[in-house]
């Protein structure tokens, strides 16, 4: 019996992984990171209307979150 | 004058678009000299024309179809998405240029590519290894420069000059490949990779923020101080790695 999954099930199965391994791959943290970000500032805009707040906040965020993945990537002390 | 008619989002696009397609060519022509001096250079031409139309076709049904998303909405989508490639990139920049990850990939890429086709069977004339692996190598690497030239292309209004930009880059790159006549492997890959995720995230933090409705300094020009204070704080972060590697390795 021919258990391969028919090929509009593969090509669905194909274009998942490819948008799985491009935008979480082995980096889970920088995904969660960058929706974390984008609700943050979302969240600052719309309660106070921070626009000048944002302007800041999301190159902070950002690289606060590059600094996180780069830290996490050290090697640790024996 | 050109220069003063040129705005910042511009140069940043067209410098993005550039140095992201010549980085992921250069990776894509890694493979397919290693399939072609392994296995022979029909299949793997193959391989690389096959890819190509997959590619065209994916660009004319998906291209159209990214103009109808409400334009708050495309930013927001494709600014997070510039964020996440963009951190990806800069990361294993970073940990490259601090000693933590080996540069030039392209020699290892080239020499495992080699490896993994010497191994293998098949010697006919068309050579169903050789092509999937042409055809594989430049798919995936050209989707990659696909997905960089629809987000920021539509984006900003300028997929015609984006998919330009990257159609130059990528000939520029298949022509020195050819002179050079071997993976390109002492082009300075780190600096170009820094770069390219020092600007995909400057974008990716624009349309974010315009996505969500926020006015930036300047406009168009606070990008270039986006890219500004990248690039400082990328810097400052290879420094504090560099001497943190150093620690630990003590």
């Amino acid at each position: 019996m021919n258990n391969r999954p028919s090929l509009p099930i593969r090509l669905l199965k194909g274009f998942a992984m490819f948008w799985w391994d491009f935008l979480v791959g082995d980096t889970p943290e920088l995904f969660v990171a960058t929706v974390v970000i984008i609700a943050i500032t979302s969240a600052l805009g719309k309660l106070w209307h921070a626009n000048a707040v944002a302007t800041v906040l999301l190159p902070v965020l950002v690289l606060g979150s590059l600094l996180i993945t780069v830290r996490r990537s050290l090697p640790k002390k024996k | 004058m050109i220069g003063s008619s040129l705005s910042s989002g511009v140069v940043v696009l067209v410098s993005a678009v550039f140095l992201a397609s010549a980085v992921e060519m250069v990776e894509a022509l890694t493979i397919v000299f290693a399939v072609g001096h392994t296995r022979g250079w029909r299949s793997a031409f193959e391989g690389v024309a096959v890819a190509l139309v997959v590619l065209t076709a994916l660009v004319a049904a998906f291209g159209p179809a990214l103009v109808h998303i409400p334009l708050s909405w495309l930013r927001l989508i494709v600014g997070g998405v510039l964020l996440v490639f963009g951190l990806q990139w800069l990361r294993k920049a970073v940990l490259r240029a601090s000693g933590l990850k080996a540069k030039h990939d392209e020699d290892a890429i080239y020499q495992e590519t080699v490896a993994e086709l010497q191994g293998l069977d098949g010697t006919a004339n068309r050579d169903k290894i050789a092509f999937t692996m042409a055809f594989k190598g430049v798919f995936l690497e050209g989707l990659e420069v696909v997905i960089t030239v629809l987000t920021l292309g539509t984006s900003a209004h300028r997929l015609s000059l984006a998919a330009v930009t990257a159609a130059i880059a990528v000939v520029l790159v298949a022509i020195t490949g050819v002179i050079v006549s071997k993976q390109l492997s002492t082009v300075p890959e780190n600096l170009m990779k820094t770069t390219v995720g020092i600007l995909l995230i400057s974008y990716g933090t624009f349309w974010v923020g315009e996505g969500m409705g926020i006015k930036w300094p300047g406009n168009d020009g606070f990008l270039a101080a986006l890219v500004g204070i990248y690039s400082l704080g990328t810097w400052l972060m290879v420094q504090g790695t560099t001497s943190a590697a150093k620690t630990v390795a003590a």
